[in-house]
C-alpha cells in the first residue's frame, strides 16, 4: 500500500521529470548556481526569485564545494549554469574550465558574472567565449559624464547606462525606461567575432582604469568599445551571458532609484530588474528559440514526397516554424524566411509566404539542370537561434520516353525519310520488273 | 592410284580434318578460359581494379531494375553534387552482355550471383575471341593459320592482362567484338554476300556498344577500302562489304546513347563518310566505263573531274570551316593524343595522368606479345605472297595497330590480335613448308614425320586441306555475282591456287634443315607458352584491391582497401560524402556505397580540378573547399609504410597539375625544389603544408620514430604537426588507406587574449580525439 502511494505521488512528477531533459523542449528547468559566498544568495535574491518564479529549480553551491559536479554517468544534471563567483580560482569537485566549456558545447546555457579582481579562471571562461576583460585586474569602468547620481559624490564608477542593443527578441517588447546601474569591470569584443553581441555598452566618454590610482597611461579600453554586458549564442545555440558587474544583479541595485548625471529625470527604480530578467529569459531560451518541423516538398498537386524530381517539375515546399514562449510553442511570424534550391550555388531563391500560424510555403519550378540539389533554409536573425535546414533531393533529366514524340519542326525530316522510303520501294519495283 | 579412290580418301581426310579442327577449337576455348582463372585460384573470385567495380555496380543495377531503368539511370551517388546520367554516358555492351548471361543462367534455374557472372565474363569472351580469330585468319590464310592464330591469341599476355577472371572491363568483350567485326568484313569481302554485310553492321553495333575503341574499326575499314580502290582492287564485293556497313553501322551507332549524334558529328567518323563518297564515285565511274566507248569515256572523265574538283573544293572548304570552328577541331582529346602522342602531356593533364595512356616502353612489347614480335614480320611477308584483299587488310591492321600501340600502352590490346594473326600465318606457313619438304623427300615415312612434329604438323595438314576447301567453296559462292564480273573473278581466284600448287613443288628444303627448323619452331612456341602462363599466373592476375608480397617471413596479404571501404560502409551515414582522388571513386561507390565527389569517369575536368586544388591547398583552404561540397570524409591512400608505390603522394603532382590547370593559384613550381619532387627536409613549404602531405604523414613518425617513407626512400620533411580542421577517424592495418573527418566549425570563437591558460582545454580535447583514433601499433 505504501508502495502504491509512493507511486501515485510520483505520477504527477513524471511529466516534470520527462520534460527536464527533453531535447525537443528548450526550457531549462534546473540550474546550478555557484557562489563565492552564500551571503550572495540573500543579497541577490530578487534575481534568483525571478528565475524561480519562472519554474527554475536552482541549486546553490559554493564554488569550491568539493561535491559539485555537472554531469553524472555522462548525463548532465543541469540545463543552466550561473557563475556568481568572480574571485574563485578553482572550482571544487570535477568542475574545471574544460568541463564548463563542454557543458556549453553540449548545448547548455551559462551566465558568467565577473567583477573587479576577477580570477583568471573566470577571465579564461570569458575569453573562451570571445570576451576579453580588461587585463588590469583592478580596473573598473569609469565614466565622468553618464554616472549615476548618488549620495557619495565623486564616485563615477557607478554607471547609469541606457545604451541597449536594439533587439526586441533579446530585451523583450517593452522598452526599458530607466537606465541600468553598473559597477564593475569592462570588456571588449573582437569585431571579427560574429557570435558575440554587445547588449549593454558604455557611453562614448567611458574608460576602463583603476579608479584608485592616477591614470599614468592612456587607458586601453575607452568609449563605446567597452561592453558592459555581452551575450553569446554559440553555433549549437547554447546561450551565454557575460557581465562585468556582480552588483548589477543585487537587490540593492534592483531597488535603488537612479538619476543619470546631467539628466533631470529621476527614476524611482533602476532598469536593472527589467533588463536582467528579460535578458535571463533570452539566455534560458524562453524567447528567440525557433524550431522548424514538418519540412515537406512535393510535386504540385500531389501529396507524397517524391524520392527524386525531374527537371522543370513544379514543386511545392513548406515548413512549419515555431518559437518557444517559455511555456509552449507559438507560431513564428516573419516575412523574411527564404528557401534556396541549391546545388553549389542557389538556383532558386524564394521568400516563403506564411499563414501566420507558423506554416511557411512556396511553390516554384525546378530549374532545367539535373544534379543533386538541396532545399536549404538558412535563417539567421539577431537574437534568434539559427535555423539551418537542408534536405537533399536529386533532380534527374527526362527519361527516354518523356520527350515529345512529334516535334512540328521535324516534320520536313519525317517527310524526307518517308518519301525516300517510298521512292526507293517504287524504284526497286520498276528496276526489277521493267525488263 | 585410281582417281575415285583418291577422291574418297580426300573426302575422308576432309571430314577427319574438320572433326579434328573442331576439337582443337574446343580445346583452344578451354585453354583461353582456363588460363585466365589463375586470379581466382590464387586470390579469390573478386572484381579487380577500378573500372570493373563501376561496371559491376551498373550490372547489379541492371539486373535489379531492368533495362529501361538502366537506360534512364541518373546516379546521384557519384560526382556529387552534379550527379551522372549513367545510361547516357556508359558503353552498355559489357553490362548488357553480363546482364543477359545472368538472366539466361538464372532462368535456367542456375542461381549464380551477379558477381560470379561478372568475374567470368572476360574469360568466356576470350574463348569467343580466339574462335573469332580462327575465323578471321581462316578467311585470310586458311584454316591452319587460323588454328595457330587462335592458339596464340588464347594466351597472348597482352590480352590476358585485360581479361583475367575478375577483370570486368569493356575490353573484355570489345576485343571479341573487334575481331568478329573484322572477320565479318573480310567474310563479306570474300563472298560479296549482303547477309554477311548485315551481320557485319550488327557486329559493329555490338562493338560500338562495348567500347570507345570502335573508332578504330570505322577508320581502319575505310582505310582498307581506300587502299583497295587505289591499288585497283575495286569490286562489287568491296562495295557490298563497305557501304552497308557505313549506312547501317552509322544508324545503329547513333542508337547508342553515349555515341548518339557523335556518329555523324565528330571527326573520328569523317573518314568513313569520305570513303563512302569516294567508293560511290568509283562505282559510278566503273559503271560509266562499262557502258561508254573508250573515247566517250575520256571526254566524260575530263568533264566529271573538272566539275568534281569544283564541288570537291567547295565541300572541303565547308568541311574545314566547320571543323576549324570547334576548339579541338572536332577531335576528342584521346583521339588527338593518338595522332600526336605529345598532345595529351602538353594540354590535357587529366589524360596524361593515366598510366595506361602513356607510350609503352620497349620491354613492354616483349612482355605483352613476346615471341610474336619476331614472327610478325614473317607474317607480313607471308601476307604478300600472294596479296589478296583479305591479306592486305591484315597487313593494314597490323601496321596501324603497331602505330597506335606505340602511342598508348593501353592500345597494345588492339595490337595483340593483329600480332597473333600475323604470327599464326607465319608459323603455320613455316610448318607448312617444312613438313611438306619432309614429306616430299620421305614419301614412305609420312607418318613418321607426323609423329615427329606432333600436333602442329597435323595442324598444317588440316590447314592445307582447308585452304583447298575454302577456295573451292569460294568458287561455289562466287557463282552468284553478276555475269559480267564472274569470269574476271574466277580467274582472279583461281590464280593463287595455281600459283600455290607451283610453289608446293618448288619450295623444298633439305631434310635435316627442315627437321631442325621444326624443332626450333616448336621450341619457340614452347617459350611463348611458358612465358604466357607465367604472365597469366604471376604478372597479370593480381586483383589490385588485395595485394600480396613475399618476404623472408613468408607471404603478406594487404587487404587494406576492402578494410577501409568496409569501415566506411559500416561507420558512416548513407548520405555522407567521401572525397578522394578520382582513382578511388568507383571503388568507394561500389564497395562502400557512399557518395563520392569525383570518380574514374573523368567527364568534368573542373570538378576533378576542385578536388585536386583542395588536396594541394593548405588545411584551412582545403577545409573550405570540401565543406562547400558537403564532404564529410576524406580518404587518402598512403604507401609509405609498406612501400606501396602507387599511392596518393606519388600521384600528387598530377593533382597539382590538374588543379592548377583550372585554378591558376596552384602552381606546380611551388611544390618542386629545383624541379625535383621531394618530401624530405628539402621540400618546399607549400609542399609540406598542403593537405595531401599532412593527411598522408599525420602521425607517421609514431610508427618507427624516424618517419622513414619506404616508397620515396627518405625521411619525411615535417614529422610533428597537428591537424586543426581534420581529424583522423580510421587508418587501416598497413596504413594504406587513411580516412579523415572534417571537423565541424568551432562552436565558439575565442577572444584574442593571451592563450597561456588554455592548456587545460586543449589537452582534454586531444585526449578525446586520441581515444577515438585507432592506432594499429598499440
Amino acid at each position: 500500500m505504501a508502495k502504491l502511494l509512493l507511486f501515485l505521488t510520483l505520477i504527477p512528477l513524471l511529466p516534470f521529470l520527462c520534460t527536464s531533459f527533453s531535447p525537443e523542449n528548450p526550457s531549462s528547468r534546473r540550474a546550478l548556481v555557484l557562489l563565492d559566498d552564500l551571503a550572495l544568495k540573500s543579497s541577490h535574491s530578487d534575481f534568483f526569485k525571478s528565475l524561480q518564479s519562472r519554474g527554475f529549480d536552482l541549486d546553490f553551491k559554493l564554488a569550491d564545494d568539493p561535491k559539485i559536479a555537472l554531469q553524472r554517468y555522462g548525463q548532465y544534471l543541469y540545463d543552466g549554469l550561473i557563475l556568481f563567483c568572480p574571485t574563485t580560482e578553482r572550482f571544487g569537485g570535477s568542475v574545471d574550465l574544460a568541463a564548463i566549456l563542454d557543458f556549453v558545447d553540449s548545448g547548455h546555457d551559462l551566465i558568467v558574472v565577473a567583477d573587479t579582481n576577477a580570477s583568471d579562471l573566470i577571465r579564461e571562461i570569458a575569453t573562451e567565449c570571445g570576451v576579453d576583460f580588461d587585463e588590469d585586474a583592478a580596473a573598473m569602468v569609469v565614466d565622468h559624464t553618464s554616472y549615476a547620481v548618488s549620495e557619495t559624490e565623486g564616485d563615477h564608477t557607478l554607471i547609469a547606462s541606457d545604451d541597449f542593443i536594439k533587439a526586441d527578441v533579446i530585451l523583450g517588447g517593452k522598452k526599458i525606461e530607466a537606465p541600468v546601474l553598473f559597477q564593475g569591470i569592462g570588456h571588449s569584443l573582437n569585431p571579427a567575432n560574429t557570435l558575440v553581441l554587445k547588449v549593454l555598452s558604455a557611453s562614448p566618454s567611458a574608460y576602463s582604469a583603476n579608479p584608485k590610482t592616477k591614470l599614468a597611461n592612456p587607458p586601453s579600453l575607452t568609449g563605446s568599445a567597452i561592453s558592459l554586458v555581452s551575450i553569446l549564442q554559440a553555433r549549437n545555440n547554447a546561450r551565454i551571458l557575460i557581465s562585468g558587474s556582480l552588483n548589477m544583479f543585487s537587490n540593492r541595485f534592483f531597488k535603488s532609484g537612479v538619476q543619470k548625471a546631467g539628466s533631470s529625470i529621476k527614476h524611482e527604480k533602476s532598469g536593472n530588474e527589467q533588463f536582467l530578467t528579460e535578458l535571463s529569459k533570452w539566455v534560458f531560451h524562453e524567447r528567440g528559440h525557433l524550431k522548424a518541423v514538418n519540412v515537406r516538398h512535393n510535386n504540385a498537386g500531389e501529396a507524397d514526397e517524391p524520392a527524386m524530381y525531374r527537371i522543370s517539375d513544379d514543386l511545392e515546399y513548406s515548413v512549419e516554424i515555431y518559437e518557444w514562449s517559455g511555456t509552449s510553442w507559438e507560431p513564428y511570424v516573419a516575412d523574411d524566411v527564404q528557401v534556396q534550391f541549391y546545388m553549389m550555388s542557389p538556383y532558386v531563391l524564394k521568400n516563403l509566404s506564411t499563414d501566420k500560424k507558423g506554416h511557411y510555403f512556396t511553390a516554384f519550378k525546378v530549374p532545367d539542370v539535373y544534379g543533386v540539389f538541396q532545399f536549404k533554409v538558412e535563417y539567421q536573425r539577431l537574437g534568434y537561434t539559427s535555423l539551418s535546414l537542408s534536405k537533399q533531393i536529386p533532380v534527374r533529366p527526362y527519361r527516354h520516353n518523356e520527350y515529345e514524340r512529334f516535334i512540328p519542326a521535324a516534320y520536313p525530316y519525317y517527310g524526307a525519310a518517308f518519301s525516300m522510303m517510298a521512292g526507293f520501294f517504287i524504284f526497286t519495283g520498276v528496276h526489277l520488273y521493267n525488263k | 592410284m585410281e582417281g575415285s579412290e583418291t577422291s574418297k580418301g580426300t573426302t575422308l581426310r576432309y571430314a577427319f580434318g574438320n572433326v579434328l579442327s573442331f576439337f582443337i577449337l574446343v580445346l583452344i576455348g578451354v585453354l583461353a578460359f582456363s588460363i585466365r582463372l589463375f586470379s581466382v585460384i590464387k586470390y579469390e573470385s573478386v572484381i579487380h581494379e577500378f573500372d570493373p567495380y563501376f561496371n559491376y555496380r551498373v550490372t547489379q543495377f541492371l539486373t535489379k531494375n531492368g533495362i529501361y531503368d538502366f537506360w534512364n539511370w541518373f546516379d546521384d551517388r557519384t560526382w556529387y553534387p552534379l550527379g551522372r546520367v549513367i545510361g547516357g554516358t556508359v558503353y552498355p555492351g559489357l553490362t548488357l552482355t553480363a546482364g543477359s548471361i545472368w538472366w539466361i543462367v538464372n532462368s535456367l534455374n542456375i542461381p549464380l550471383s551477379v558477381e560470379t557472372v561478372c568475374v567470368f565474363t572476360a574469360p568466356i569472351f576470350s574463348a569467343f575471341a580466339s574462335w573469332a580469330t580462327y575465323l578471321l585468319t581462316k578467311e585470310v590464310k586458311g584454316a591452319g593459320a587460323g588454328l595457330t592464330a587462335a592458339v596464340l591469341l588464347a594466351m597472348v599476355p597482352s590480352y590476358i592482362s585485360r581479361s583475367v577472371a575478375g577483370s570486368y572491363d569493356n575490353e573484355a568483350v570489345a576485343i571479341f567484338a573487334l575481331i568478329f567485326t573484322f572477320y565479318l568484313y573480310i567474310k563479306t569481302l570474300n563472298t560479296g554476300s549482303l547477309f554477311y554485310a548485315t551481320l557485319n553492321a550488327i557486329a559493329y553495333f555490338y562493338m560500338v556498344c562495348s567500347w570507345g575503341g570502335y573508332t578504330f574499326i570505322i577508320n581502319l575499314i575505310p582505310m582498307h577500302v581506300l587502299l583497295c580502290i587505289v591499288t585497283g582492287r575495286f569490286s562489287s564485293r568491296l562495295y557490298i562489304a563497305y557501304c552497308p556497313l557505313v549506312v547501317l553501322g552509322t544508324l545503329l551507332a547513333a542508337l547508342v546513347p553515349v555515341v548518339g549524334f557523335n556518329a555523324v558529328m565528330t571527326s573520328e567518323h569523317f573518314a568513313s563518310f569520305l570513303v563512302f563518297i569516294i567508293i560511290h564515285v568509283v562505282a559510278v565511274v566503273h559503271y560509266i566505263k562499262g557502258i561508254l566507248s573508250p573515247k566517250m569515256f575520256k571526254v566524260a572523265v575530263t568533264f566529271v573531274i573538272s566539275i568534281g574538283l569544283v564541288v570537291g573544293f567547295a565541300v572541303l572548304a565547308v568541311l574545314v570551316a566547320m571543323v576549324a570552328s570547334s576548339p579541338t577541331k572536332g577531335w576528342s582529346g584521346r583521339s588527338l593524343s593518338l595522332l600526336d602522342p605529345t598532345y595529351a602531356s602538353k594540354y590535357i593533364p587529366i589524360i596524361a595522368s593515366v598510366s595506361e595512356h602513356q607510350p609503352p616502353t620497349w620491354p613492354s612489347y616483349f612482355m605483352d606479345i613476346n615471341v610474336l614480335a619476331f614472327l610478325v614480320p614473317a607474317g607480313i611477308v607471308a601476307c604478300f605472297s600472294p596479296l589478296s584483299d583479305a591479306s592486305s587488310f591484315a597487313v593494314l591492321y597490323i601496321v596501324t595497330s603497331v602505330y597506335f600501340s606505340g602511342v598508348m600502352v593501353r592500345l597494345m590490346l588492339v595490337l595483340a590480335p593483329a600480332a597473333c594473326i600475323m604470327s599464326g600465318i607465319a608459323l603455320s606457313g613455316a610448318f607448312d613448308v617444312f613438313t611438306r619438304s619432309i614429306k616430299f623427300q620421305l614419301p614412305g615415312v609420312a607418318g613418321n614425320s607426323q609423329t615427329d612434329a606432333g600436333d602442329s604438323s597435323s595442324d598444317s595438314v588440316v590447314a592445307q586441306k582447308d585452304v583447298v576447301k575454302t577456295e573451292k567453296s569460294e568458287d561455289a559462292v562466287k557463282e552468284r555475282p553478276s555475269k559480267k564480273n564472274r569470269k574476271k573473278e574466277k580467274e582472279h581466284v583461281e590464280k593463287p591456287s595455281v600459283k600455290s600448287q607451283i610453289k608446293k613443288r618448288l619450295l623444298v628444303l633439305p631434310l635435316e634443315a627442315s627437321v631442325i627448323a621444326i624443332l626450333l619452331l616448336v621450341l619457340l612456341g614452347a617459350f611463348y607458352v611458358v612465358h604466357s602462363v607465367w604472365a597469366a599466373a604471376e604478372a597479370y592476375s593480381a586483383p589490385s584491391i588485395v595485394l600480396t608480397s613475399y618476404s623472408n617471413d613468408g607471404l603478406h596479404v594487404f587487404d587494406d582497401f576492402r578494410e577501409a571501404y568496409a569501415w566506411l560502409s559500416h561507420n558512416t551515414e548513407v548520405d555522407d560524402k567521401v572525397a578522394s582522388w578520382w582513382d578511388y571513386g568507383y571503388q568507394t561507390t561500389a564497395m562502400a556505397n557512399r557518395t563520392v565527389i569525383v570518380d574514374n569517369n573523368t567527364w568534368n575536368n573542373t570538378h576533378i580540378a576542385t578536388v585536386g586544388t583542395a588536396m594541394s591547398s593548405p588545411e584551412k583552404a582545403a577545409w573550405e573547399i570540401f565543406d562547400s561540397l558537403d564532404v564529410k570524409y576524406v580518404l587518402v591512400v598512403f604507401g609509405g609504410l609498406v612501400g606501396y608505390p602507387s599511392d596518393d603522394i606519388n600521384k600528387f603532382l598530377w593533382m597539382v597539375r590538374i588543379g592548377g590547370g583550372v585554378f591558376p593559384h596552384i602552381k606546380e613550381p611551388d611544390y618542386l625544389r629545383d624541379g625535383q619532387y621531394r618530401i624530405d627536409s628539402e621540400a618546399t613549404p607549400t609542399m609540406l603544408n598542403c593537405l595531401m602531405y599532412k593527411l598522408s604523414y599525420y602521425r607517421f613518425v609514431e610508427t618507427d620514430g624516424k618517419a622513414f617513407d619506404r616508397v620515396r626512400r627518405t625521411e619525411i620533411g615535417k614529422k610533428y604537426f597537428k591537424l586543426t580542421h581534420f581529424e583522423e577517424v580510421f587508418t587501416t592495418h598497413h596504413w594504406m588507406v587513411r580516412i579523415y573527418k572534417l571537423k565541424p566549425p568551432k562552436n565558439r570563437i575565442r577572444g584574442k587574449a593571451k592563450k597561456s591558460k588554455s592548456k587545460a582545454s586543449s589537452t582534454s580535447s586531444k585526449k578525446r580525439s586520441g581515444s577515438k583514433n585507432k592506432n594499429p601499433w598499440h
